[in-house]
């Protein structure tokens, strides 16, 4: 078993640096280390200005989603010795800004996700000290959807998105799909023109990056096309002859 | 200098509830969170959020007012009583009301919001979504509170995400701000307003085996504790039965709950050896079942005579589990290579919560005017000596809207805090501190001290204490506090934009303050009581403890007072399950 393995961090500080760079740490290995615990080595000993985000360690906050040694990951559910023999090699989202080290900024993530307008818009209005009913079948159309923790690595694996910064990604049509799915919501026709544009949905090219990286194995292509096929149907719907006036 | 009427610290359940319950009373309401709102803590509970909703087959005859009884004898007779009512009358409604802003919780075949027991419940109350309850009420709660920012003209509801809070600005005995950091820039700002709130976590991680997130270090328990606001009941600390052998992450009730077993190295359900467990068996209350896998692992019952015990859900079948449990497996399957529709999950009991916390009244008000607390960083107290399990997710989202409710209050009578020197100073103050730590590249370790006070907790402030060890602790973490005025800054200071080392700094200094109230109030309390127990005096001592323990900040070091339990229907009875 290895004694050391090297942790190759990209570094960046705005306030100092022209352009990222790597630097290298040496971190000594224990058994079951993951990532998260190599990062938080260095930053308790090494250097404490080694930037990353994290919280839960447990997988289900999503904070802590990087690149690390070819592909993205959550550094916490990661362990080193799964993805190399000696050197880890770790750098920040790319299609995002860096706002530090292994940080993005991520307020674009954000505004995407805020666009689709993610909240439950009901049909009626609920009744006072009840809830509204949804059978365990119409429930189980949410299963996974909402295991979504907006970790981000759908939108960042996706080539279209690193080619149209303004397209909604993955993660924003996925919270799309979630109300859309969601029996209670009654916003569905809304919901679909906001998407039905020219950097929405149809701009995936399905070819299931995000699927293959997620974390919680949620398939955010299948949800896409799925709104496409809701999109199709509705055109039909109404211009069919037989359909409106 | 930036101003709001209301400032929420802390974007969990009980901040994001609050500032929602600000906002539908016109307030206007900014919410700081050092995490962007969706990575707080409270996603990480699994099994499930209390109330008598009468979902369940089973539950027909349950009420707020057996909820309420329930809550009470688990906590040992140290929750005050009327507090607990009204927590568990205000229940159905705001889960319901949770469930009406689009939490996807799990449903029964009525399509009611699915209900399952839980440890020290009367009746199954326990409302769920599988074992992710905890992530989609937070979820839906930031959607909430996204759709009123949304809608908000003139900057009505305001987040500012990665903001680390620093101190509070106290102008005539008002709190009237704080002194905050942007972490993207580094820069201070400082933020005026005419009423504070805190709902900023536990200070779990003075612990070395806790299920708690990173962030739980009660950087939020100590600013205000500094400043004259007593921590009460700090020494009733609950660990969990079951978190996971070597990472400790959290296995939920809820795996109890749905039938799973507690089996030692023999596969003998241990439990049933035990008097206070023999009937109730594996969904007895957490102190309970934590004790007895702690004496069955000192027996050298542990799997292999290791200190772990198994938690079997084979029996359960894929199907329950996958439907019930799917998050656990995916936990187990990631950090302990363990599947468990093959085989049993190794378990050992952890830190898990904090029954203590900054002191509050009923409203969630302080004795510091315009300062309020919710969430686990208080302690109203409705927990007592023991928490149910499902009662801490309840906590958050009656409290955040009581306490919201208060805040409003205050403000429209106590009106606009005035502009003053004090806002100034508070932020030099700061500026001051901050410039020392980042300066300071020689001295102790922050690393040794971090993992020294980890390990004197763990090994000497667990489930099992008496006098000796609590006096060795106390020494220790005192030691701890000294080393840590001269703490060097893990290699060179850097720039301030996200200067992770003096996040770490502040929290550590805030995790040990907590410790030494935790510490403390052990040693004075000679009596068993909920989570507390003392080998040395192992029975409960109603005529001398039943009271609460107050930790004022002194020269450095809590000074104890003693408050009232207010009582109420229930008079004090031995706990039998």
């Amino acid at each position: 078993m290895r004694k050391e393995y090297t942790f190759k961090i990209l570094r960046y500080d705005p306030e100092k640096d022209r352009k990222p760079h790597y630097q290298s740490f040496p971190v000594p290995y224990q058994e079951g280390m993951t990532v998260l615990d190599g990062l938080l080595y260095i930053q308790y000993n090494l250097d404490g200005t080694l930037a990353f985000r994290n919280v839960c360690r447990a997988g289900v906050c999503g904070s802590c989603s990087m690149h690390i040694n070819g592909r993205y990951r959550l550094a916490c559910e990661t362990q080193v010795s799964h993805v190399s023999r000696g050197s880890v090699v770790l750098r920040p989202m790319s299609n995002l800004p860096i706002a530090k080290d292994l940080i993005s900024d991520m307020t674009k993530f954000w505004d995407k996700y805020r666009y689709i307008q993610p909240w439950l818009i009901a049909g009626k209005p609920a009744q006072e000290n009840a809830e509204y009913t949804q059978s365990p079948d119409e429930r189980a159309n949410l299963d996974l959807i909402i295991d979504c923790t907006l970790c981000g690595i759908c939108t960042q694996s996706c080539t279209v998105t690193a080619t149209d910064e303004e397209y909604l990604g993955p993660a924003a049509l996925l919270k799309a799909e979630r109300f859309i799915a969601d029996s209670r919501d009654s916003a569905d026709f809304e919901r679909l023109d906001l998407i039905d544009t020219e950097h929405g949905l149809w701009k995936c090219h399905t070819i299931y990056n995000c699927q293959l990286l997620c974390p919680k194995k949620i398939n955010p292509t299948g949800s896409i096309k799925s709104l496409q096929r809701r999109i199709v149907h509705r055109y039909l719907a109404y211009n069919q002859p037989s359909g409106r006036d | 200098m930036k101003y709001h009427q209301a400032i929420v610290i802390g974007a969990g359940l009980a901040g994001l509830r609050a500032a929602v319950e600000l906002n539908q009373n016109n307030i206007k309401v900014a919410v700081l969170s050092r995490v962007h709102p969706v990575r707080s803590h409270s996603l990480a509970a699994q099994g499930g959020i209390n109330a008598a909703l009468r979902n369940h087959p089973r539950g027909k005859a349950d009420s707020p007012e057996k909820h309420a009884f329930d809550t009470v004898k688990g906590s040992d007779y140290l929750a005050d009583q009327p507090a607990a009512l009204k927590m568990t009358q205000e229940a159905p409604l705001r889960i319901r009301e949770m469930e009406n802003w689009g939490c996807p919780f799990s449903r029964t075949h009525e399509g009611l919001i699915a209900q399952r027991p839980f440890g020290g419940a009367g009746y199954p109350r326990t409302a769920y979504a599988t074992d992710k309850t905890g992530h989609v009420l937070l979820h839906t709660l930031y959607e909430k509170a996204v759709q009123l920012e949304q809608a908000s003209e003139r900057e009505n509801f305001v987040f500012y995400d990665e903001y680390f809070v620093i101190d509070l600005v106290i102008n005539e005995g008002r709190c009237v701000g704080v002194v905050a950091m942007e972490m993207a820039s580094g820069k201070l700002e400082v933020f005026r307003a005419d009423a504070v709130m805190f709902a900023t976590g536990g200070p779990g991680r003075m612990y070395a085996n806790t299920t708690n997130g990173l962030i739980s270090t009660g950087l939020g328990m100590a600013i205000p504790y500094r400043h004259g606001v007593p921590l009460k009941d700090m020494e009733f600390i609950q660990f969990h039965p079951t978190t996971l052998y070597g990472s400790n992450i959290l296995m939920t009730e809820g795996c109890r709950g749905e039938g799973g077993f507690l089996t030692n190295d023999e596969g003998e359900r241990f439990l049933a050896n035990y008097p206070d467990s023999a009937v109730a068996m594996e969904v007895s209350p957490r102190d309970i079942t934590s004790r007895n896998m702690a004496k069955e692992m000192l027996a050298g019952r542990g799997i292999g005579g290791k200190n772990y015990l198994h938690l079997d859900l084979r029996h359960l079948g894929e199907k329950k589990i996958m439907a019930r449990l799917p998050g656990i497996r995916d936990i187990a399957m990631n950090f302990a290579g363990v599947d468990p529709i093959t085989e049993p999950l190794p378990v050992q009991p952890g830190q898990h919560y904090t029954m203590g916390g900054i002191s509050t009244d009923e409203n969630c008000a302080t004795v510091l005017p315009g300062f309020y607390a919710a969430g686990e960083c208080t302690c109203i107290s409705v927990h007592g000596a023991n928490r149910l399990g499902g009662n801490s997710l309840l906590e958050t989202i009656v409290f955040g809207t009581i306490g919201g409710r208060a805040m409003a209050e205050y403000i429209t009578t106590a009106g606009a805090a005035k502009k003053s020197k004090a806002f100034e100073e508070a932020e030099a103050k700061v500026e001051k501190e901050l410039s020392e730590m980042e300066g300071r590249t020689e001295g102790e370790s922050f690393a040794e001290i971090k993992e020294t006070m980890e390990n004197t907790m763990t090994e000497k402030v667990f489930i099992f204490r008496d006098e000796e060890q609590l006096n060795e602790a106390l020494s220790t973490i005192q030691e701890l506090k000294e080393r840590f005025k001269r703490v060097a800054f893990p290699g060179s200071g850097g720039s301030r934009i996200f200067n992770f080392g003096l996040y770490n700094i502040m929290d550590l200094g805030a995790n040990l303050d907590a410790a030494e109230c935790v510490v403390a109030g052990a040693l004075n309390r000679t009596e068993s009581r909920g989570s507390h127990f003392r080998n040395d005096y192992p029975k409960r001592d109603d005529a001398n403890w039943l009271k609460h323990t107050l930790c004022h900040l002194e020269d450095e070091h809590p000074r104890i007072e003693y408050g009232e339990v207010t009582m109420g229907l229930w008079e004090p009875k031995e706990r039998k399950y």
